[in-house]
């Protein structure tokens, strides 16, 4: 600690970190806009100014950017100078000089940082009478709003788009007060990082587009800390409604897992929750028809001879429910066998004890990466963006003697230019971060896992050799193997897209040689959905397990758990399936082909409208929680229905109001790998003064309104009984406990860059510590020890390709293609080839294939793809039109006729 | 009265070739240099107290030390300043024309003192006639061991890069300067970390002025001494001198530091054009207070001119006279600087629009009577330390000077509702 | 897509010469925008692509280097382009005068090109040559001690 007076004040405060972030972090109000506690300082707005003092006996100082000056022992500085207080508020009256004033039709207005900031400076009337700038605006694609006039040329945009999410296509233009923030040319934005422009953004440049579909202000918004629901990593996020329709996510700040930054598809996901198709209704068919709901699911649960089919992408909540309703013995994970498999190894690895699982934040600081049959840039993007900042800030460990302290972004570019750190890739086709990477290795997944193994055997001779590997890939993996030895925190991401369990036994002997006494390996994994981490601790048996069980005709009925069974299966296995029962409940809030096969069909509540647990690719429980009251009654979170199906079991009307608390003391009771769960957030009786947390901002408006299209009276709020959050703007206004931060404001800080007086240190974790409880897993028993066996080389085949599924950011994910912005950038679907191999098909990029693959006759058109091996194509996985495929798969290509 | 510089410029004949460079002494310092060891050279410039010509007059040899010699840094660079673009500068333009060789020694003998194997003259771009004549220097240099592979077997290695810029006086700013070399936008820098340090390709690199370059033969020829003795006043060493405006006969003029604004417009420049009377100048380019009447007689080194409130700079006066508008002068001065501020930082992206704006205003006769305070604010507020680079400040200095000289030439453009010269 | 033009081998080759002094392909970029407008007078769009291309840059990246600069030209100019200073020594000479000429016998404005094509006019930052001023530059030269009565005949050597 270092002592600092601040206006006569002393302070006694962290070294290393600079004026402005040090200022922040005591509470004390400074303006400032192209800092950011992610990105540093670069100095360009000059808006942080404050007088700095020779000693205590100067009485004149001089101003300095506070976010160019280091914190030292004994200095004096001054916030509240008349110099710097009127600089302050002059630079603010530059800024407006060309700045609109349209903050009543601006989508920024009341969650602006200029806003802000101008208020804050107190700069309030204009003296610059001559005519304002104007620029034209660009079309940015279906995430972004572009409105250039409102630019106050902080550089944030292009120094987050480029410098840290690596994109490369948005710059600046021009020169002296024409600069101009944008494309080359009107485009979609490539980036998949783009959706944080708007809240990088300290004004009305860059909005959020899906938030302009159904505009409403931050104040108007009932909000509530949430999880995102479309990949495995598990980023905060905040999700706001009115009206009954989710309007906006925005980034909630986890310093362990996202930080400041979602990516776009957890933004832009989440309108499969506003989908005009997606289930509402209950629904009864075909002999149940004269029966009312209560009636049939009484008849069928009374009846028993249930088989519960799970979901990696529910709660944990409503799996348990799910398995309690049907017993322990009939509860099945409703993923295939081999993923399951996987994912069970997975789970052995992490609690192996010779490995590390690192945060996602953790991943950042990695100083030598092996990506091992992964693209994380699709199948867990945030994960992506991690690497990037681990492989861009590594080169900083060498100019740690240069006296530039680290948060100087402008100096620490010049010092460290091209350096980057080591990152190897090594996946079936070429990805965005290759870019990055220092080699790679393009081959089939049994050639990736060979390669880890040879690494694995380079670090430690007692394990197993590869043979018949050609030698420049030998020589790569004994490159490879020597960095990662050397590295202080090596770092290997692998996972289960590429459905091949010896990538990720590969992975774990790789990790397991690196151990040694003084560091273990960190080994990420990622896996295919938000809860499948969840699921898999569960231990219960696979989908195909299913399957099997029910030839045996003993089940009359499914109970089928947010889960379109034809996304894990081919269809006629599937058909065969549920051929099989008499009833078929499936809960969901999704339109698919499970459900129309249903029975009885239950709207289940989306994220938005209930609130569970989840557990993350890390083994991080972390709680959302319900945003809003459905307007539709018949919509409940599906452990809800589960629970209310076990109470008819009894014999009983559902009328007991079951608590989730409840419901997790019984889970934890059962099964007690998840022993630490209830600390993902307070209980629901949690109070601060006898006070509930409020989803709503106290400037929350017209709430006696709200429904007069229903009602003059003002109606009741809703109450909520399984959190302590409330559906009101009365409420606790301090600071709540970090998992239940609904919203992020202080007073005169109204956007979301209120986010440090939320922290304990600026950029540091959340005062009370970062939400979600890292699970032991107790209980859990696992072998996962050497393998001898190196599988087989990959061969072509010669009358079929071997496929491998490619993820994709925008397509692969079943809930977020569902949002119009997302379904808009589904790609077409292809199959990627050697060029070498379409000459044999006689075709050329282009041209339409039919692909077949198990029963399915699939119409794809070829791209060519160089770095592919012979005999392997490459199909987007999951998408609406490619999906029902069981992977690992082969096809039959033959050309389409025309 | 001696004048090294210029001694062997003459605009009657074509410039020296290397046969007639040689004959009257050239590439004799860099053989001498060549004897002595890096830190020896750097020693003798630092002892010679010169300082930079481009405006900062910093200590050369000072700059120099700053340079890692400790063996870990390969590769080093030294770099030729000739975007010579600082309205009412036209010193270099005659160096470069009338003896190219001159630079190009200098800049192998500093290069060889900080031990840089790699070195580039950025050249504006509308000097074509010394780009052609440095490009057939450079060529003769090669030709005759002076620059290339193991020069004058000595084992020291140089390679010679002509770069010509397209266009931004922000070039001119050391750091944005390497930004232009190596292919981006030329916004400054952060300093630290200096260029001495990490520079350009993040490798130690040194900037330094072609006239401050060309000055360094003659020191090591005749020595730190010789080269003090030359000035008059406060500072070592001869200046280029120039004159441009309404005077008789305007010019350059290499003088020794230290000679008096009189003396050069009266006897240099032949004094005030017929029908026209001195008003104030600027002493050393565009980005300088002005020096009136009252301040004749001082004398133009770096302490003399800053004790008159005023810069040296570059050593070329611009005359303001009474035909001419001082709030129209002013100006042109800020329109200049509002279209060459790169747009990095706010105050003068925004700032230096504005002024120009106000002063147009006034041209015009829209001025109102609260337009001088804005303008004070802004000679306030756009003060060094409060922008990131020095382009605003030095914007600054000729309309704080104005506002405080030429006051009621401001206050008659707002009172009479236009410009009184128009 | 739009058809994309290409550099020309020659093009290529004045590139090449440059990428080799520097450490990294775009390091070349303001060369490489230099030399093309050298062979087609302006940067076009599809020069810009093309350009970016071979520096292995995106168009974005290379754009914001090329508006940066006053010289570059991203808008097609006539086969002449007048530089007429306009910096403070010019100023105090005249400038304006010569301007007011300029425009009365090309009927264009700074900015513009004549509807001929043969003369675009464009204002300067200081050329540098205050003793001489004022000054103006058409192509690669310079005329100095410019007078309105000078103007036709220098005028009338471009075509």
């Amino acid at each position: 600690m270092v002592r600092i007076y601040i206006d006569q004040k002393p302070y006694d405060v962290k070294p290393g970190k600079n004026l402005l972030e040090t200022c922040l972090a005591l509470g004390l109000d400074l303006p400032y806009f192209c800092w950011h506690p992610a990105m540093g300082s670069v100095g360009s707005c000059r808006q942080c100014a404050v007088k700095l003092f020779k000693d205590e006996n100067d009485a004149t100082g001089r101003l300095v950017m506070a976010c160019m000056e280091g914190v030292r022992d004994n200095i004096y500085l001054s916030l509240t100078d008349a110099t710097a207080h009127d600089f302050r508020s002059q630079n603010i009256e530059w800024l407006m000089s060309n700045h609109p004033h349209d903050c009543a039709v601006c989508d920024e207005g009341g969650s602006c940082h200029l806003q802000d900031m101008t208020v804050m400076t107190g700069h309030a009337y204009r003296r610059f009478r001559f005519p304002k700038r104007t620029y034209q605006n660009q079309y940015l694609g279906p995430f972004l709003h572009h409105e250039m006039n409102r630019c106050i040329q902080c550089y944030r945009c292009v120094r987050f788009y480029k410098d840290y999410a690596g994109g490369k296509d948005l710059d600046v233009f021009a020169a002296h007060n024409h600069v101009y923030f944008g494309r080359e040319k009107d485009g979609i934005l490539e980036n998949e990082f783009s959706g944080n422009l708007a809240e990088v953004c300290p004004t009305g440049v860059f909005t959020d587009k899906s938030l302009r579909e159904h505009y409403t202000r931050k104040w108007d918004m009932t909000m509530a800390p949430s999880v995102c629901q479309h990949c495995s990593l598990g980023c905060n996020i905040i999700a706001g409604e009115r009206y009954g329709e989710l309007r906006q996510i925005t980034n909630r700040f986890n310093g362990a897992v996202n930080g400041y930054f979602i990516c776009d598809r957890g933004r832009y996901g989440y309108e499969f929750v506003n989908d005009p198709g997606r289930v509402r209704q209950p629904v009864v068919r075909a002999e149940n028809n004269e029966k009312n709901l209560f009636e049939s699911l009484n008849a069928i649960l009374v009846e028993g001879r249930m088989i519960g089919v799970g979901s990696p992408r529910a709660t944990l909540e409503a799996n348990f429910a799910l398995r309690r309703l049907v017993g322990e013995e009939q509860f099945y994970q409703g993923i295939p066998e081999n993923e399951a498999r996987m994912l069970n190894k997975i789970l052995a690895i992490q609690h192996s004890g010779h490995v590390y699982t690192p945060s996602l934040k953790e991943t950042e600081h990695a100083d030598v990466i092996l990506v091992l049959g992964e693209d994380p840039t699709n199948s867990a993007p945030r994960l992506a963006l991690a690497l990037r900042q681990a492989v861009r800030t590594k080169p900083l460990e060498n100019i740690s003697g240069s006296n530039i302290p680290l948060w100087h972004d402008a100096a620490v570019r010049e010092l460290v230019q091209d350096d980057k750190g080591e990152l190897f890739m090594a996946y079936p086709v070429h990805t965005k971060l290759d870019e990055l990477a220092s080699g790679s290795l393009h081959a089939a997944p049994e050639d990736i896992a060979r390669f880890g193994f040879a690494i694995a055997h380079y670090i430690d001779t007692n394990t197993p050799r590869p043979e018949g590997m050609d030698a420049q890939t030998l020589e790569s993996a004994r490159h490879m193997a020597g960095f990662l030895q050397k590295a202080e925190r090596p770092l290997i991401v692998s996972g289960m897209t590429l459905f091949d369990v010896d990538i990720i036994q590969a992975a774990y002997q790789i990790g397991r040689a690196l151990e040694t006494a003084q560091r273990k390996a960190g080994l990420c994994f990622v896996v295919p959905e938000c809860n499948s981490t969840g699921l898999a601790m569960m231990q219960a048996p696979s989908l195909t397990a299913a399957m099997k069980a029910a030839e045996t005709g003993n089940f009359a009925t499914a109970v089928i758990l947010e889960n379109d069974l034809y996304r894990h299966g081919e269809r006629l296995e599937v058909d065969q399936f549920l051929s099989t029962f008499k009833n078929i409940i499936v809960l969901d809030h999704l339109a698919h082909d499970t459900v129309r096969k249903a029975t009885v069909l239950l709207p289940a509540a989306t994220f938005a409208e209930g609130e569970g647990t989840l557990v993350n690719n890390e083994g991080r429980a972390q709680r959302f929680f319900q945003v809003f009251m459905p307007k539709n009654e018949n919509i409940r979170e599906s452990w809800r229905w589960l629970d209310e199906f076990r109470q008819f079991q009894n014999g009983a009307m559902p009328n007991e109001l079951r608590e989730l608390d409840n419901l997790l003391e019984e889970l934890v009771a059962a099964m007690p790998q998840f022993k630490g769960i209830e600390r993902a957030a307070p209980p629901s009786d949690f109070r601060i003064n006898g006070q509930r947390i409020p989803r709503e901002p106290h400037r929350f408006s017209g709430r006696t309104a709200i429904l007069a299209n229903v009602a003059v009276s003002e109606p009741k709020p809703p109450e909520d009984v399984d959190s302590p959050l409330s559906f009101t703007m009365e409420g606790y206004r301090g600071m709540p406990p970090a998992p239940l931060i609904p919203f992020y404001w202080s007073p005169g800080w109204n956007s979301g860059q209120s986010v440090h007086k939320y922290q304990t240190e600026t950029g540091g974790s959340l005062r009370g510590g970062d939400p979600g409880v890292r699970l032991s897993g107790e209980g859990l028993h696992f072998e996962n020890g050497f393998q001898e066996h190196v599988p087989p080389a990959f061969e072509r085949q010669p009358d079929e390709m071997t496929l491998v599924p490619l993820p994709h950011i925008y397509g692969s994910d079943e809930l977020s293609v569902r949002s119009p912005s997302v379904e808009s950038r589904i790609p077409h679907p292809y199959i990627a080839m050697n060029s070498l191999d379409a000459e044999r098909m006689q075709t050329m990029e282009g041209d339409v294939l039919q692909v077949q693959i198990g029963g399915e006759l699939y119409e794809l058109t070829v791209v060519r793809k160089d770095e592919i091996p012979e005999g392997l194509a490459g199909l987007p996985y999951n998408l609406p039109s490619t999906s029902g495929i069981a992977w690992p798969a082969k096809g039959v290509l033959t050309k389409a006729l025309l | 009265m001696e004048t090294p510089l210029t001694q062997h410029i003459s605009f009657d004949r074509p410039c020296y070739n290397l046969r007639d460079y040689e004959k009257n002494g050239g590439y004799q310092a860099l053989r001498k240099a060549l004897s002595l060891s890096p830190e020896n050279i750097t020693n003798i410039v630092q002892a010679s107290d010169l300082k930079g010509r481009g405006g900062a007059g910093f200590n050369t040899g000072m700059k120099w030390s700053f340079v890692p010699m400790n063996g870990h840094h390969p590769v080093k660079y030294l770099i030729a300043n000739a975007d010579e673009m600082e309205p009412g500068t036209f010193k270099d333009r005659m160096l470069m024309e009338g003896n190219p060789h001159q630079l190009i020694e200098g800049m192998i003998i500093s290069a060889f003192a900080i031990q840089a194997n790699i070195s580039y003259i950025f050249l504006r771009w509308a000097y074509k006639k010394a780009g052609r004549l440095l490009k057939h220097a450079m060529d003769e240099a090669y030709a005759a061991g002076y620059l290339g592979k193991n020069i004058l077997g000595t084992g020291y290695n140089l390679e010679m890069y002509l770069h010509t810029g397209v266009g931004r006086y922000i070039c001119g700013e050391e750091t944005a300067l390497l930004n232009a070399l190596e292919g981006k936008r030329a916004t400054p820098r952060a300093k630290p970390p200096f260029p001495q340090v990490s520079g350009l390709f993040g490798k130690p690199t040194i900037v330094n002025n072609v006239e401050t370059l060309c000055n360094i033969p003659h020191i090591i020829n005749n020595g730190p001494e010789w080269f003090k003795s030359l000035g008059k006043g406060n500072d070592a060493g001869t200046k280029i001198y120039g004159v441009s405006g309404r005077v008789r006969k305007p010019g350059l003029w290499e003088l020794p530091m230290g000679v008096s604004m009189r003396e050069l417009i009266e006897d240099c420049a032949g004094g005030m054009a017929n029908g026209y009377a001195f008003r104030g100048a600027l002493p050393g380019g565009a980005s300088t207070d002005f020096l009136v009447q009252e301040h004749m007689d001082i004398k133009l080194d770096y302490k003399s001119v800053a004790a008159a409130g005023s810069r040296l700079g570059t050593g070329t006066m611009i005359v303001l006279d009474d035909h001419t508008c001082p709030v129209g002068f002013v100006h042109n001065l800020e329109h200049f600087f509002a279209q060459e501020s790169c747009g990095w930082c706010t105050p003068c992206r925004e700032g230096l629009p504005w002024t120009e704006k106000i002063l147009l205003s006034m041209e015009r006769g829209e001025g109102r009577p609260e337009d001088l305070q804005l303008l004070e604010m802004h000679t306030r507020y756009l003060g060094p330390g409060n922008t990131f680079c020095a382009l605003a400040p030095g914007a600054m200095e000729p309309l704080q000077s104005a506002l405080k000289y030429f006051r009621e030439d401001f206050e008659k453009h707002i009172d009479q509702k236009k410009c009184p010269w128009r | 897509m739009i058809a994309q033009e290409t550099l020309t081998p020659e093009e290529m080759e004045e590139i090449d010469h440059e990428i080799a002094l520097v450490p990294v392909r775009r390091a070349a970029a303001i060369e490489a925008l230099k030399i093309v407008q050298q062979h087609r007078g302006w940067i076009s769009d599809d020069s810009l692509h093309a350009i970016a291309g071979y520096l292995e840059m995106s168009p974005e990246e290379l754009d914001s280097v090329a508006t940066f600069y006053n010289l570059v030209f991203r808008k097609p100019v006539g086969r002449n382009v007048i530089l007429l200073c306009d910096s403070i020594s010019c100023y105090v000479m005249g400038y304006e005068k010569i301007y007011g000429q300029l425009r009365e016998r090309l009927g264009i404005s700074f900015g513009q090109t004549t509807s001929d094509g043969r003369f675009t006019l464009l204002p300067n930052a200081c050329l540098g040559t205050c003793d001489h001023a004022p000054a103006l530059m058409i192509n690669n030269e310079l005329f100095r001690d410019v007078t309105a009565n000078d103007l036709d005949e220098i005028l009338d050597r471009y075509h």
